[in-house]
């Protein structure tokens, strides 16, 4: 009887699943579409292919996942990848993607001439398509602009105990710690990271958006987030959401004429070296640096375009202009290793 | 029977894979200096903390789940059954979730201090408040979705065990609770000992919850090694480390339980439970209304709030997600069991020292970090599909592209090696209480070793197979990291989905695909529960 059970069971549970494979081998090997490994959340990529399928009659197949993760199923896969196209955030792992060889390069003249050459791979294995800024979010009451000026006076005694950050095991901070190798040499930088895990409010935890919600509530005085987290609050439409960021400025560090400008990053994609659709992948990949793909990351999660002239959020537009640091971001990831190790000797959880 | 036997062990080593692969690292040479560094300075912290997180959670998974599996099982107060059902639902909650909704709201910024500040009008420094994004709040959010397991394995344990025994000791003039710590408790060991262990087990493997909590653990030690510093064979060689420890755990578990005996007679005791009195009646219910308020009621109001806030709830989206999630986790948990009892069956009848090898090992990997079991499950899994891949194309001229990995097939073998551990811990406790006498009157009485397992041994053990049913089958509903790394395209589960969102730090979103999980995981507990401890009267 038991057996008899486990039989129906079973063919209950299998049947369904049986019908789902025929799906799953035509992304294999139906070459019209195209396959998408993205460590962009689905919120944050599924309606920009939606649009592309509308307006190019080409499908798509989308898998999410941790970039790391994708990463290694795509060094595993090597030439047998089902994925025309690799899209993730923070150039550090762009670059990570690169170095394991499981791209290819991308000469493609509209694609050059769209997006600046500092936002690009030098070599031509991935393009950045949205843009992003570690900036500094202040409580009003409590900070003056003119107290203010670059990542490295946060160092300064007057700041003890005063600012957020969240933990060195994210890309953002080690992007930052990145960036300040490549401007000040790894001993200044450690010097620097000393420094902050000194002026800390409290241990880091948390994400970005906690940050700015501890210095809203006074935890402390300054956060270091990422731009977008603070634009989210500040653009939302729940106005509980807005009265957090009420009392709070956005302030773009190491502005002088001299200085090197405001850390960035960006969300990128490369063709991966196997794909079996790779004119496909250009396709789209000319569509996500269109003004309409730019400016609909700037609406949806504000974030930067990378194009310019495409149009940009209101909460954008009352940020202003800023400099940015022009380190070519493929630093980030040569320099990802180091930053880990001067925050481990600093004692930045 | 030889046929069982081989089977179960090639079972037992093919899940035990993933494992190989950690192991084998140890005779790989990591990058120069890499072990330096982490001991001069993030190693000591990883130990201490992973330590001390699992003794806090191992101690308020005991304090929560025993005394209210034994108040449940061998008391008799109002409301005693409706208890029985909601005791089990903090299973269904993530980790991570429940650890997003305590800092909402007991975090700086949250509704508790910010209304105490109003209060009092104190501020930043000038009182204490405990710091939930800490160690302590760690082990805490741990503790609260955890107890669960000691819970069901210890009422499984006092329901078939202590009636008779407890009776008697009732009649010698024990009181209830002298009854408690001097015959019910001992005789429950091996069964608080076995949940305790999946605790500890899971909370290793935690990364969602320490890592928001900024608690650095082995576990996002292990992350950080393989991806910061980009090392794969020092966080492998780390995740070593931590099977060992493991591996000690689990020693001592068996050990403990091999010291008490275990086989109990299994007549069928009509139930006699003992009936409290009223200021009794007030500490069974403190005993079992605090786990359920802490691990389920709580958190779940609070992603109710947010989801009637600002969620949108596209229902027909999320039904579909349900359906995927429910349907993982039934053939998983189906797959899972079957194999739990092969193995316990085979190691009980054969003694063959390969087959309980294999059997100690595949229990290991519920303790390692889901991811580095995903990609220890992938590595092979593509190998595989390579070799099919130049097979095909030699016979057929084709090129068919990955079969295995990315297919649910993967996802499925995935769970089983990540949750066999769990499966086998409670059908092994449950078949050790069986008398071998019985195995032997009935092979005694011509019956084939099968015919033993299917009218003896199964039928007995239906409880602890539900249990284990149901722990798994919430287990996999949950599972994130290897469901995430896996799965095929244009596939998800509801706790991918609420991950997304949770990472993505939109947490009023991800309210509503939490709340799905749990009322996914909640269908099962109450169908079980109508069954599981369905008790004569």
């Amino acid at each position: 009887m038991i057996a008899n059970f486990v039989k129906k069971g079973l063919s209950l549970l299998v049947l369904p699943l049986a019908a789902m494979l025929p799906a799953q081998l035509d992304a294999q090997v139906n070459t019209d579409t195209v396959n998408i490994y993205s460590a962009r959340k689905q919120e944050l990529i599924k309606p920009l292919l939606e649009d592309f399928w509308k307006s190019t009659g080409i499908q798509f197949n989308l898998v999410t996942g941790k970039a790391d993760e994708l990463l290694t199923r795509l060094e595993l896969e090597a030439d047998a990848t089902p994925a025309d196209l690799f899209i993730t955030v923070d150039a550090g792992r762009l670059h990570r993607a690169k170095d394991a060889g499981v791209l290819q390069t991308v000469d493609d003249p509209l694609v050059a001439d769209s997006v600046p050459g500092h936002l690009r791979d030098q070599d031509g294995y991935w393009v950045g398509l949205s843009k992003r800024a570690r900036a500094i979010v202040y409580a009003m009451d409590r900070v003056d602009e003119s107290e203010l000026s670059t990542y490295e006076a946060l160092t300064d005694p007057e700041w003890a105990g005063r600012i957020c950050i969240r933990s060195s095991s994210n890309i953002y901070n080690q992007s930052l710690v990145a960036s300040m190798i490549a401007a000040l040499g790894v001993e200044e930088t450690e010097r620097w990271a000393n420094g902050i895990v000194n002026n800390m409010a409290r241990p880091p935890s948390g994400g970005d958006t906690d940050q700015i919600k501890a210095v809203a509530a006074g935890e402390c005085d300054l956060a270091v987030v990422n731009s977008y987290y603070f634009g989210r609050l500040a653009g939302s439409e729940d106005p509980n959401q807005r009265e957090i960021v009420e009392k709070l400025r956005i302030f773009w560090p190491n502005q002088q004429a001299s200085d090197r400008g405001t850390h960035i990053n960006v969300s990128g994609a490369g063709i991966t070296k196997h794909a079996k659709n790779p004119e496909g992948a250009l396709t789209l990949l000319r569509f996500l640096v269109s003004s309409k793909a730019q400016s609909w990351y700037s609406a949806v999660n504000h974030e930067f375009p990378v194009v310019e002239g495409s149009a940009i959020s209101s909460t954008l537009l009352d940020w202003g202009d800023f400099r940015e640091d022009q380190v070519n971001l493929s630093q980030l990831g040569v320099n990802n290793r180091k930053a880990v190790e001067i925050m481990d000797r600093a004692g930045w959880q | 029977m030889k046929a069982l036997t081989v089977g179960a062990t090639v079972i037992a080593f093919m899940v035990t894979i993933p494992i190989l692969n950690v192991v084998g690292s140890l005779f790989v040479s990591a990058d120069e200096g890499i072990w330096a560094h982490l001991i001069q300075t993030v190693l000591p912290r990883y130990v201490t903390n992973s330590t001390a997180l699992v003794i806090g959670v191992g101690s308020l998974a005991c304090l929560l789940g025993v005394p209210a599996a034994w108040f449940t099982a061998v008391c008799e107060f109002r409301y005693r059954r409706l208890f029985v059902w909601m005791l089990p639902l903090p299973l269904a909650m993530p980790a991570y979730i429940v650890a997003y909704t305590y800092t909402g709201l007991l975090d700086y910024p949250g509704p508790v201090q910010s209304a105490i500040r109003n209060l009092t009008g104190w501020s930043k420094g000038e009182y204490w408040f405990p710091e939930i994004r800490s160690l302590g709040g760690a082990a805490a959010m741990l503790g609260f979705v955890l107890y669960p397991y000691v819970y069901l394995l210890a009422r499984t344990s006092f329901l078939e065990r202590s009636m008779r025994t407890l009776e008697v000791s009732r009649t010698l003039g024990h009181g209830v609770f002298r009854s408690f710590f001097r015959l019910s408790l001992p005789l429950a060991r091996p069964a608080i000992a076995t949940g305790t262990a999946l605790v500890a087990m899971e909370t290793l493997a935690d990364y969602g919850t320490v890592q928001y909590f900024g608690v650095s653990t082995f576990t996002t030690g292990i992350f950080r090694t393989f991806y910061g510093l980009g090392d794969s064979t020092a966080a492998l060689q780390l995740s070593a480390l931590l099977l060992a420890a493991v591996a000690i755990l689990l020693f001592c578990e068996r050990l403990s339980r091999r010291r008490a005996r275990f086989d109990a007679n299994f007549e069928n005791v009509p139930s006699c439970r003992i009936p409290l009195s009223n200021s009794q009646t007030a500490l069974a219910w403190l005993f079992c209304g605090t786990p359920v308020i802490l691990g389920f009621v709580i958190p779940v109001a609070i992603l109710l709030k947010y989801a009637a806030v600002d969620s949108e709830w596209i229902w027909g989206n999320h039904l579909r997600l349900a359906w995927n999630s429910f349907h993982l986790g039934a053939i998983a948990a189906a797959i899972s069991v079957s194999l739990a009892i092969a193995l316990a069956f085979a190691v009980r009848m054969s003694g063959n020292p390969v087959v309980k090898l294999a059997a100690s090992l595949s229990g290991l990997g519920y303790a390692i970090p889901g991811t580095i079991i995903a990609l220890g499950i992938l590595a092979p899994l593509i190998w595989v599909d390579h070799l099919l891949i130049d097979l095909v194309e030699l016979i057929l001229a084709k090129n068919v592209g990955l079969i295995i990995s990315g297919s649910i097939a993967a996802l499925l073998f995935a769970y089983t090696v990540r949750f066999l551990a769990i499966s086998l811990g409670s059908v092994a406790a449950g078949l050790e209480k069986i008398k071998h006498n019985l195995d032997h009157s009935a092979r005694a009485l011509g019956r084939k070793p099968v015919e033993v397992l299917f009218r003896v041994h199964l039928p007995m053990l239906r409880n602890t197979i539900l249990s284990a049913l149901l722990i798994v089958f919430v287990d996999v509903i949950k599972e994130l990291p290897a469901t995430l790394i896996l799965r095929p395209f244009n596939f998800n589960t509801l706790a991918v989905r609420a991950y997304e969102l949770a990472s993505d730090e939109r947490l009023a979103d991800a309210a509503a695909p939490s709340i799905m999980i749990v009322l996914v995981g909640i269908i099962p507990v109450i169908v079980l529960n109508r069954t599981i401890f369905r008790e004569s009267s």
